[in-house]
């Protein structure tokens, strides 16, 4: 009947999807050693596990009265709150890390302060400063969640409650309660998720035998011990804890809603008094606890950026590279699944499933498969940077399809037959129909895929070598030797770039669909 | 001649026979209860369903194999019959050349099509910035630039008023004059078929019923129409 081509492309990307994942997996199975695990394997089994469950719980619970606060009052500034909440998703890791040594760090603000009023000073190092990086970066993604939770309580309820003249107690019972019920779980599920598969933060802020995530224990199997086969059995135990928790987390868990909507406020009479200024407090501490070690890294980066060390403008055009070229794959290959899926048919849902295959593997999981893969062929260094492209372009596929998703279906839905019955079909159907009522979610997710590649560290540091850094990891290494002056200033044009490219791509996207 | 030779359609549950040919030129109304299949049959002809078994032909030709561009008609759906996104001579120029390729030429009859429909100079619009009664002439200036032989009308003028929608039927039927095409309309309205069509068919228990002549099927209704009528 229709065109044929359509469904080949989609069938196409996810076979080769589905090999780019299970290739690795295959190869790190084959090289695996012996299948006991040391006392040190154990122990960062349970620290990955502990400080995933600790930051998930622990964002939670802050973003609870955050996003109660935040959806209940009007306020100078509401706005530019919400626009803050979504920045940290963009934050290359290694920046947030490097904002809240500034702050908590051992010559940092905190401690300071501390040293004026004649206390010890703490160290950010270990499971806590661990969690710390956690929250920091995942509790505006808890907000987000659970803020859409309130608004999605009908007005039609909230104005029965106002009717029925329910105090704040009766409006925590009867609505709020029972949406938290809901909406919480997933929320944690989802940081938890996120935090399991930590790496650039336990490396910088972990690390020993007291605060290594799995992840770490891959990296430095492979980088410090040259253990493949530990390396190997490591990259196995990753993939169980994320398989079981990924599969069970993306049935259970609504998608956040990355975009607009969260400016509305909840219709209901907020309640005054005490419970008014607690609003206050508690926005105010999340606010200042967001954007001092963003502003930390501003103050420090600035007088740096004037004479940056000369490996990082190689590797900024480096990181630039691999964003656009793995922001492109992931783009097209989310976008062949989607309308593959939207199309509907006996196949959607093989297509829908491949399309999530990623979320059950990680960066450094596959990293190290395609490490065994490649190493006796080539120097893994010379593949660092054509492996960093498809490992970035793979991770963030899930992301990008969901996102494209409903708006293929919708457009399917809407002008599916339309377009079949006026011989709309190949490339003239993506030029005349899918390229505009898909540029919204198409140039938003290319920011996305190419901000979040920007900014990863993962894969990269266990292939490159001396030469052939991108920027985070010359960040990272910047840090790690104290320069921080030097790391601040390549902070800062990393954060720069990465955001550059989400507002060109998600500006670029919103001009093609006006 | 559109024949339908031993149609059986099914659809989640639902299914419909139809057995009967329709003569060149002829202008038919679909009538019938809500759900009875009058779209399904619709959408059969025009190629989104399949039918579980018989054939659909034209002249004679299977269209079995034919995808619904390829089909020797133009199909109006209820709504969305224009790209929100295209201007109006762009959405009128996909019935020409569906890769928007225009040549001067193709332009041009572009622009007759708007004047004919009476939409002069309102190319550059887009239909956000058109009522329903001008969208629905936009669609209809496609169908007669496509000319194709066969007309299938999907309740596309149900939203619009009692006047509003005589003088689009009264364009449709200048219009299949002038592409010589025969008509397929669903309606709830007998005045409708009245200002419209020849014969009638019926759909209901399952059943699409050969057509009818209009005045004597309104005048002397079987029961099935005598109870949807009212």
């Amino acid at each position: 009947m229709a065109s044929r081509t359509g469904p080949l492309i989609a069938a196409g990307v996810a076979g080769g999807l589905a090999l780019f994942v299970l290739a690795p997996l295959l190869a790190v199975a084959a090289r695996a050693e012996g299948y006991a695990l040391g006392p040190a394997d154990w122990a960062a089994v349970r620290f990955t596990v502990v400080q995933a469950a600790l930051s998930a719980l622990m964002s939670v619970g802050l973003a609870i009265p955050v996003a109660r606060a935040i959806a209940r009052r009007r306020f100078a500034g509401r706005g530019a709150v919400i626009v803050l909440l979504g920045a940290p998703f963009l934050l290359p890791t290694v920046v947030a890390v490097l904002g809240l040594l500034a702050v908590f760090g051992r010559a940092g603000t905190l401690n300071t302060l501390l040293a004026w009023v004649g206390l010890p000073a703490v160290s950010v190092y270990g499971l806590h400063g661990v969690v710390l990086a956690h929250v920091f970066l995942n509790l505006p993604l808890a907000i987000r969640m659970i803020l859409q939770g309130w608004q999605a309580i009908p007005a039609e309820r909230l104005r029965l409650a106002m009717a029925l003249g329910f105090g704040p107690a009766e409006v925590a019972r009867h609505l709020e309660r029972p949406m938290l019920r809901e909406v919480v779980p997933g929320a944690a599920i989802v940081v938890f998720v996120i935090c399991l598969t930590s790496f650039a933060v336990a490396l910088t802020l972990g690390g020993g035998p007291r605060a290594t995530t799995v992840e770490l224990a891959i990296f430095q199997a492979v980088r410090f011990d040259f253990d493949l086969g530990r390396a190997a059995l490591l990259a196995m135990i990753q993939f169980a804890l994320s398989v079981v928790v990924a599969v069970l987390a993306w049935r259970l868990v609504q998608p956040a809603a990355f975009g607009a909507g969260l400016g509305r406020t909840v219709a209901m009479t907020a309640p005054k008094g005490w419970r008014r200024a607690m609003d206050a407090v508690v926005i105010l501490a999340a606010v200042l606890f967001l954007l001092l070690p963003l502003l930390a890294v501003l103050m420090r980066g600035l007088p740096g950026l004037a004479d940056l060390p000369d490996s990082v403008w190689p590797a900024a055009a480096r990181s630039v590279g691999v964003a656009l070229v793995s922001s492109a794959v992931t783009m097209a290959a989310a976008l062949a699944l989607a309308l593959g899926v939207a199309r509907g048919g006996r196949w959607a849902v093989v297509l829908d499933s491949a399309a999530l295959v990623p979320l059950a593997t990680s960066g450094l999981v596959l990293g190290v498969g395609l490490f065994v893969l490649v190493q006796p062929m080539l120097p893994p260094s010379q593949m660092a940077l054509p492996v960093t492209v498809m490992v970035n372009a793979a991770l963030s596929l899930p992301f990008a399809y969901r996102l494209l998703l409903p708006s293929a279906r919708a457009m399917q839905a809407d002008f599916g037959r339309l377009a079949m019955s006026l011989g709309l079909s190949g490339r003239a159907r993506l030029r005349w129909m899918i390229w505009t009522l898909l540029a919204r979610p198409l140039g938003f997710g290319a920011g996305l895929s190419a901000a979040l590649s920007m900014g990863d560290l993962g894969v990269i540091a266990l292939f490159a070598g001396d030469q052939g850094a991108t920027l985070p990891l010359v960040v990272q290494r910047l840090t790690g030797a104290y320069r921080m002056q030097d790391a601040a200033g390549a902070a800062l044009l990393l954060v720069t770039l990465s955001f550059a490219l989400f507002w060109l791509f998600d500006h670029g996207g919103r001009r093609a669909a006006a | 001649m559109l024949q339908l030779d031993q149609v059986q359609l099914a659809q989640d549950g639902f299914s419909l026979r139809a057995d009967w040919s329709v003569q060149a030129g002829q202008r038919i109304a679909v009538m019938g209860p809500s759900g009875a299949g009058k779209s399904t049959l619709l959408s059969a002809i025009a190629g989104f369903l399949m039918p579980r078994s018989g054939r659909i032909l034209w002249n004679g030709a299977d269209l079995a194999t034919l995808s619904p561009g390829q089909r020797p008609l133009t199909i109006l759906f209820q709504d969305q019959n224009l790209f929100p996104h295209l201007t109006v001579t762009q959405n009128i120029g996909l019935g020409l050349r569906p890769d928007l390729r225009l040549g001067p030429d193709e332009v041009a009859r572009v622009v007759v099509a708007l004047d004919r429909v009476g939409l002069t100079g309102l190319g550059a619009r887009r239909p956000g910035q058109l009522s329903g009664g001008q969208a629905g002439r936009v669609a209809l200036a496609r169908a007669l630039l496509r000319a194709r032989p066969l007309l299938l009308l999907d309740e596309p003028f149900a939203a619009l008023g009692p006047a509003l929608k005589a003088e689009m039927l009264a364009l449709v039927g200048q219009v299949a004059q002038e592409t010589g095409a025969t008509v397929l309309m669903v309606t709830h309205d007998p005045k409708d078929a009245t200002a419209f069509a020849t014969d009638i068919v019926l759909v209901a228990d399952g059943v699409a019923a050969a057509p009818k002549d209009r005045a004597q099927m309104l005048s002397d209704p079987p029961p099935a129409l005598r109870s949807y009528l009212g």
